[in-house]
């Protein structure tokens, strides 16, 4: 036989031996959060290892990190436009910096940077701000002409042939992608070791309140009673809250991605380019990677309409003519819960006990180790960190919206 | 070795075709496959495995194909694609890869889409797809009937298949579509399939997307061998039983003299007949059941053949190709072939996008789809109708170097170090081991690895499961997908009817929305600062004009039109009278400005409203909104007539005098045709609707013709020695004066008190849209962003999105706008900063330059406003 | 790719069409009688169900009709389309 490598397939890296086992449900726990994503995951690491919550189980519905976590382009950036943004999404990668060292895992974090195309003179002029904001943020970014495009990212075309051509780009370098499996393992793994309770298909089928407190939930593999329970499950959270009368902002719609097959490496950065909806990476084991936005009504069906594909490619191909003859190889939608102003939720409920963490939309991805820590604070003390402090749902009702949507026009 | 037999098959044998294949020359035929051609041509070996580097063969014979990737060169180029279900041509070239493709700028092939509507889309044209087409085209219904391989019929056609695909498709309503494949089924009937349409010229293929919606649709794409894990199961040779018959049917290749059948099943006994009449001499067939029926007994009888029952091939041997096999009887076959089949596998995958789930069956070893839906059904052994009953074979005893997955060089070891780290579903073990991730979408590793999983874990194989299927079912171009819509074809392009003229005159474009717009108008070579300024100088001391017909024209009409319009609108329209024109500002309801534009009172019930060019659509489409929806008592129409007119600003000290030259009826001056008002005029000989509206602060008329006099105006215009001017000139001049452009200095989080536009929000009248949000107590905050002038000291032109901070580096806001203002004699800029209303005097920062401003009210230029009337 | 049945227009494709989002939320009578909480509920939180929702669709490819739409989030299918309610009905 010729040269093995048996520590996973194709592109993967060493990992520990033994990750992770499902458990079993206790009959109570200290605190329990809904949905082994990324985020319930990060949530639950932190309660561990900051807040000394071990009496803790993730319950997921499915299979570990099967969610949106499986179905996301990967990648990690933190120039947002607005300050609350920028320092959650600064802190978050930060946080994916030193992700290896903390959890003890290969998560193939690249720092390949990010590229945000602008293709129209307002778009211009919203890249210059963000630069300009970001560094005023201690966030590395930096304007480039459509020559330094070229320069960082060879197979985009600059030239004047596109119906919208390339004006400049904001660039990040520290920005990147990682693999999106070895973290949720990586995060499962070391929760495995300090005693919480994966406990996969497991279906949380509702909340029990008592004199207006959290005292259990009922799943689909009996009941588990706890005063705590952190929501994080990602588009499913309005199901959740809405037999408790909790009506949240909130509107789930497919998100699409597809892959490719493997190709010799071409595209050494992230491209992202808001004016044709694309984002476009080259994942680790050579995989085109490409995102669009959300489509456009809810649903929880995780299935979007074709055409959103077929526009995408369209864009892809317009930006990289040498992806033309590039195949796509699966298509998928996730479930993202959108709020009015694109921005996530992790506050506290008028439920006493009852925590959530939604609302990310396009972005949750590259919050994940901020999200959970974060949450994992409100959780622990009952009141927001210091960087969530906007994120609050009360900027609903006093219009303090965080809307990069209307401010950045830069979406994911 | 594979051979070409000298009869038999579909092949043209009157037509060979010249190929090469990694530089070397060959010939096959029309009808083959370039994997068929290059079996017949003695070729097997392709690139080697992707992470092992390990030779490897043709394995299969369309889709399910795992190894044989190839790029083709000529003459239609594909980075990657499996060499088994390339239709051959002459002159086609390729190189085989090792499972990563390389991406390289190609010119575009042309590609078409077709929509097309169906009562029955019937996908195969096997024996049950055929029945199946024939029936619905008998009953009268629209068929299309589309199949993947250049000849219909099946992998194994029957002999009356030919026949009956043309007598198919000489019906009316019935629509043939060879090479077609389906790659996803959708909601509602939705069919998405790309045809790899054969021009007639060589290599000339055209790709068409069809886009099929059909009442009816029936998936009839039988079913594909599944093989089995063996150590050194990758060996070239090695290859499912069902593409070898194919070969031999088809392309009369006779992929092995001397192959070993691996098998579990009955059904495999027909191929080892037809091997064996084919001139085959095999030396053994291995079926891991102790009993087999008698006819397939009778079969290794005829044909004197070795049959080893209760037994498994256990390991392959050979150095670049398999020549001899160890089964679990301890016997030593030597071969040239192993041919393998341990189950047959419907190849459902197409059902399970539409929600029918494909469950396991024990008796036939394989995934069946289970039901259907109202609009979707598989039929014959797609559905698992006359499967053979097969025993459960997943993977030899002891065999830990054998191969799962050959796209991926995924290994039973693998699936054992997943199962070792814990995990437990099919899911997880396909992400660790990558299995079923290649191009051939796990068609023959999918079930398998969950078959080796469950016998690992001591469980059903249905409790394990398999994979959630993703489409598309096949591989797809993006260009295929893409279509022609890139370049001008990628959006729209929209133009004014005087694009000609501004071409002529050598101008420089902007995008604005699908809009071109002239940007400014170079002379003998200046640079866009030299033009800019020569146009605002026209502009403020003599006479320029510029294109405004992209802004968007909305006649809103009818008894309540004026009423209407309060409440779209932030202040009192309805009260405006005849003649008369307003500038007015709309704002969402969370009390953000989403537009600005005027409105001129034609009659008591018909206001013609402007909007700006990127927001027309959505300012209509608004108003629609809520007249609609929540004011349908309202008697008002909404017409968009933005492409009916042209619209030509004239602008500066002259333009009274230009035009009144071409206005000879009509009295223009100041007294006579006041401020914010409009009246008809014949303009150069047309019937014209000018107003005096100005977005400069000079004296202006705006001048709307029907579009097709927009050029005749614009001449006559011209002669008069009127400079056009484009889109930095109105921004230059507008900034001079502090009127905002909305997108530019607004970004969705403005309200009109934010800009110190409050006086035009109305608390006189009733309720309007966004009115409430306006006493939220964030939209009332004092530190709201506030829109100011800024003046550089020293005097330097800012970057538009440049931060500002405070004498603490705290961030304060950002320059929207900013321009070398003639005018003014120096820089100005806009900027919005954080209580900016209250900062006036105060010295701000652009810290990237290091440049101090100070903040002054944002009209720059004539705040008295004595130059509006001349 | 959905098949909704346009009330005026009969069958179309889904690309011709734009969601407005859940139907029946109507503006309030006094938009000022309601507090900040209230008004920003109006604003901003939607009906989110996984499973049937009525909806305001608007065919602004074909007659730029808003009507409604019953769809299931879940399974996506289109249970019925209507016209809006006239001047005075119910929706």
């Amino acid at each position: 036989m010729g040269t093995r490598n048996a520590s996973a397939g194709d592109g993967m890296p060493q990992l520990a031996d033994r990750l992770w086992r499902s458990a079993e449900p206790a009959a109570s726990y200290d605190a329990v959060i809904v949905g082994a994503g990324g985020h319930g995951l990060a949530a639950a690491y932190y309660l561990a290892t900051e807040h000394g919550i071990r009496n803790l189980a993730v319950l997921e519905h499915g299979w570990l990190a099967g969610g949106n976590m499986a179905r996301n382009t990967a990648i990690i950036r933190s120039n947002y436009l607005l300050e609350a943004s920028a320092a959650l999404y600064e802190h978050a990668l930060q946080l994916w910096e030193r992700m290896e060292d903390d959890l003890g895992q290969p998560v193939l974090f690249d720092q390949r940077g990010v590229l945000n195309l602008a293709h129209t003179l307002q778009e211009v002029r919203d890249g210059v701000r963000r630069v300009e904001a970001n560094r005023l943020s201690g966030i590395d970014a930096d304007w480039l002409t459509p020559d330094e495009v070229a320069d960082v990212c060879p197979v985009v075309d600059v030239s004047d042939r596109l119906r919208y051509p390339v004006l400049g780009a904001t660039y990040q370098p520290r920005a990147g992608i990682a693999k999106h499996d070895l973290v949720a393992w990586a995060y499962a793994k070391r929760l495995y070791d300090l005693g919480v309770d994966l406990i996969e298909g497991c279906e949380v089928t509702g909340i029990e309140t008592a004199g207006g407190r959290v005292s259990g939930i009922a799943t689909t593999r009996g009941r588990i009673a706890t005063g705590t329970v952190g929501l994080a499950a990602a588009g499913r959270t309005s199901v959740l809250t809405e037999p408790l009368g909790l009506a949240l902002p909130l509107q789930s719609h497919p998100l699409q991605a597809l892959v490719s097959e493997l190709f010799e490496p071409v595209h050494p950065t992230v491209v992202m380019s808001n004016a044709v909806h694309v984002y476009v990476s080259q994942a680790h084991k050579g995989e085109l990677v490409l995102g669009a936005g959300v489509d456009g009504y809810n649903g929880y069906a995780q299935r979007g309409s074709f055409h959103v594909i077929e526009e995408q490619l369209a864009a892809a191909i317009e930006l990289f003519p040498a992806f033309a003859g590039a195949h796509v190889l699966r298509t998928w939608a996730g479930v993202v819960d959108i709020t009015p102003d694109a921005s996530p939720i992790i506050d506290s409920t008028p439920i006493d006990g009852l925590f959530v963490n939604c609302g990310w939309g396009t972005g949750g991805f590259k919050a994940t180790p901020a999200a959970g820590r974060l949450f994992a604070h409100t959780i622990a003390t009952g009141s927001p960190h210091e960087l969530s402090r906007p994120y609050v749902l009360d900027r609903f009702a006093s219009g303090a919206l965080i809307d990069e949507h209307g401010a950045a026009a830069v979406a994911h | 070795m594979s051979r070409r037999l000298a009869q038999g098959g579909l092949i043209n044998r009157a037509r060979p075709l010249r190929f090469v294949v990694d530089g070397q020359e060959y010939t096959g035929f029309e009808g083959d496959t370039l994997a068929s051609a290059m079996l017949g041509a003695g070729v097997q070996r392709v690139g080697d495995s992707i992470r092992h580097g390990r030779p490897r063969g043709i394995f299969g014979a369309r889709w399910e194909e795992p190894n044989a990737m190839v790029r083709l060169l000529a003459p239609l180029r594909e980075p990657m694609v499996p060499a088994t279900v390339v239709d051959l041509v002459d002159g086609l070239e390729a190189v085989t890869l090792s499972g990563r493709g390389v991406l390289a700028p190609s010119p575009r092939d042309r590609r078409d889409a077709v929509h097309a509507h169906a009562e029955t889309l019937v996908i195969g044209a096997g024996q049950a797809g055929l029945a199946a087409a024939e029936r619905a085209a008998g009953a009268g219904q629209r068929v299309i009937l589309v199949d993947d391989r250049a000849t219909p019929g099946g992998a194994i056609p029957s002999p009356d298949a030919a026949d009956r695909v043309a007598a198919l498709a000489g019906r009316e309503h019935v629509t043939v579509l060879p090479r077609t494949a389906v790659i996803g089924l959708y909601d509602d009937g939705y069919a998405i399939a790309i045809e790899r349409r054969d021009t007639g010229h060589a290599g000339a293929e055209v790709r068409r997307v069809w886009r099929i919606r059909a009442a009816s649709i029936v998936i009839a794409t039988g079913t594909i061998d599944r093989p089995y894990a063996f150590d050194n199961n990758d060996l070239p040779g090695i290859m499912l039983l069902g593409a070898a018959h194919e070969y031999l049917a088809r392309a009369a290749v006779l992929v092995a003299d001397a192959p070993v059948i691996s098998t579990a099943h009955d059904g495999s006994y027909e191929t080892v007949d037809a091997l064996a009449r084919a001139g085959a001499r095999l030396p053994a067939v291995v079926d891991a059941r102790d009993e087999v029926s008698s006819d397939a007994r009778s079969v290794c009888d005829r044909h004197s053949i070795p049959l080893k029952l209760g037994t498994v091939i256990t390991s392959a041997h050979g150095d670049r190709r398999v020549e001899a096999v160890s089964t679990s009887d301890g016997d030593r076959l030597p071969c040239d072939g192993v041919l393998l089949s341990a189950a047959r596998a419907p190849q459902a995958a197409l059902a399970s996008h539409v929600g029918i789930p494909l469950a396991y069956e024990r008796a036939v070893a394989a995934l069946v789809p289970d039901g259907e839906t109202d609009r979707v059904r598989v039929i014959g052994s797609a559905a698992g109708e006359g499967l053979p009953e097969a025993a459960e074979l997943w993977c030899a005893p002891d065999a830990e170097h054998a191969y799962v997955d050959l796209s991926r060089d995924s290994t039973v070891a693998d699936i054992d170090v997943a199962l070792d780290a814990g995990l437990r579903s099919v899911e997880h073990i396909k992400r660790f081991t990558t299995i079923g991730t290649g191009p051939d979408q796990g068609r023959t590793s999918g079930l398998l690895a969950a078959g080796i999983v469950a016998e690992r874990l001591g469980r059903p194989v249905g409790d394990v499961g398999v994979p959630r299927s993703r489409p598309p079912v096949i591989p797809v171009s993006f260009a295929d997908l893409a279509g022609r819509r890139t370049g001008d074809l990628a959006d729209p392009v929209r133009r004014t009817a005087l694009h000609s003229r501004h071409v002529e005159r050598g101008a420089i474009f902007e995008d604005v929305g699908q809009w071109k717009r002239p940007r400014y108008f170079p002379r003998g070579g200046e640079a866009m600062g030299e033009a800019v300024r020569r146009e605002c100088i026209a502009a403020r001391t003599d006479v320029a004009m510029m294109d405004a017909s992209t802004l968007g024209i909305i006649e809103v009409t009818g008894p309540d039109a004026g009423p209407f319009l309060d409440r779209m609108y932030t202040n009192r329209l309805s009260t405006l009278g005849i003649g008369r024109v307003r500038y007015t500002m709309m704002c969402g309801l969370d009390g953000m400005v989403t537009d600005d534009g005027t409105v001129m009172c034609i009659d008591d019930e018909h206001f013609r409203v402007s909007t700006t060019t990127g927001g027309a659509a959505a300012v209509l489409d608004a108003m629609e909104l809520w007249l609609q929806t929540e004011w349908p008592e309202l008697r008002v129409h909404l017409t968009s007539t933005t492409d009916h007119w042209a619209t030509i600003a004239l602008v500066g000290p002259r333009s009274r005098d230009v035009l009144q030259t071409l206005t000879p009826d009509t009295d223009l001056s100041a007294a006579a045709f006041e401020f914010m008002r409009w009246r008809r005029a014949q303009v150069a000989g047309i019937d014209a609707v000018v107003s005096r509206v100005s977005f400069s602060g000079e004296l202006a008329f705006e001048i709307h013709v029907p579009w097709w006099a927009a050029a005749r105006v614009w001449d006559a215009l011209a002669e008069h020695d009127v400079t056009p001017y484009g889109t930095e000139t109105m921004h230059v001049l507008r900034a001079e004066k502090g009127f905002v452009i909305v997108g530019q200095d607004t970004d969705g989080t403005v309200t009109p008190i934010d800009l110190g536009y409050g006086w035009i929000v109305s608390n006189k009248k009733g309720d309007f849209i966004g009115k409430r949000s306006l006493a939220r107590p964030d939209t009332r905050r004092p530190d709201r962003p506030q829109l100011v002038g800024l003046l550089t000291e020293p005097p330097a032109l800012l970057d538009e999105g440049a931060a500002l901070v405070d004498a603490d580096g705290s961030l304060l806001g950002h320059v929207t706008s900013s321009y070398d203002s003639a005018a003014v004699g120096r820089p100005i800029a806009l900027a919005l900063v954080r209580g900016g209303h209250a900062r006036m005097g105060a010295t701000v920062t652009a810290p990237t330059d290091g440049v101090s401003c100070r903040i002054v009210d944002p009209v720059f230029y004539d705040p008295e406003g004595r130059r509006r009337d001349g | 790719m959905l098949l909704i049945e346009c009330p005026w227009c009969g069958p179309r494709d889904e690309i011709e069409f734009v969601c407005g989002g859940q139907a029946g939320v109507s503006y309030p009578p006094d938009p000022f009688a309601l507090d900040d909480d209230e008004w920003g509920h109006y604003l901003f939180v939607r009906d989110n169900p996984a499973g049937p929702l009525a909806e305001q669709w608007c065919h602004t490819a074909g007659c730029r009709s808003w009507f409604i739409v019953e769809r299931d989030t879940l399974t996506q299918h289109v249970l019925a389309t209507r016209k809006l309610p006239e001047a005075g009905e119910e929706l």
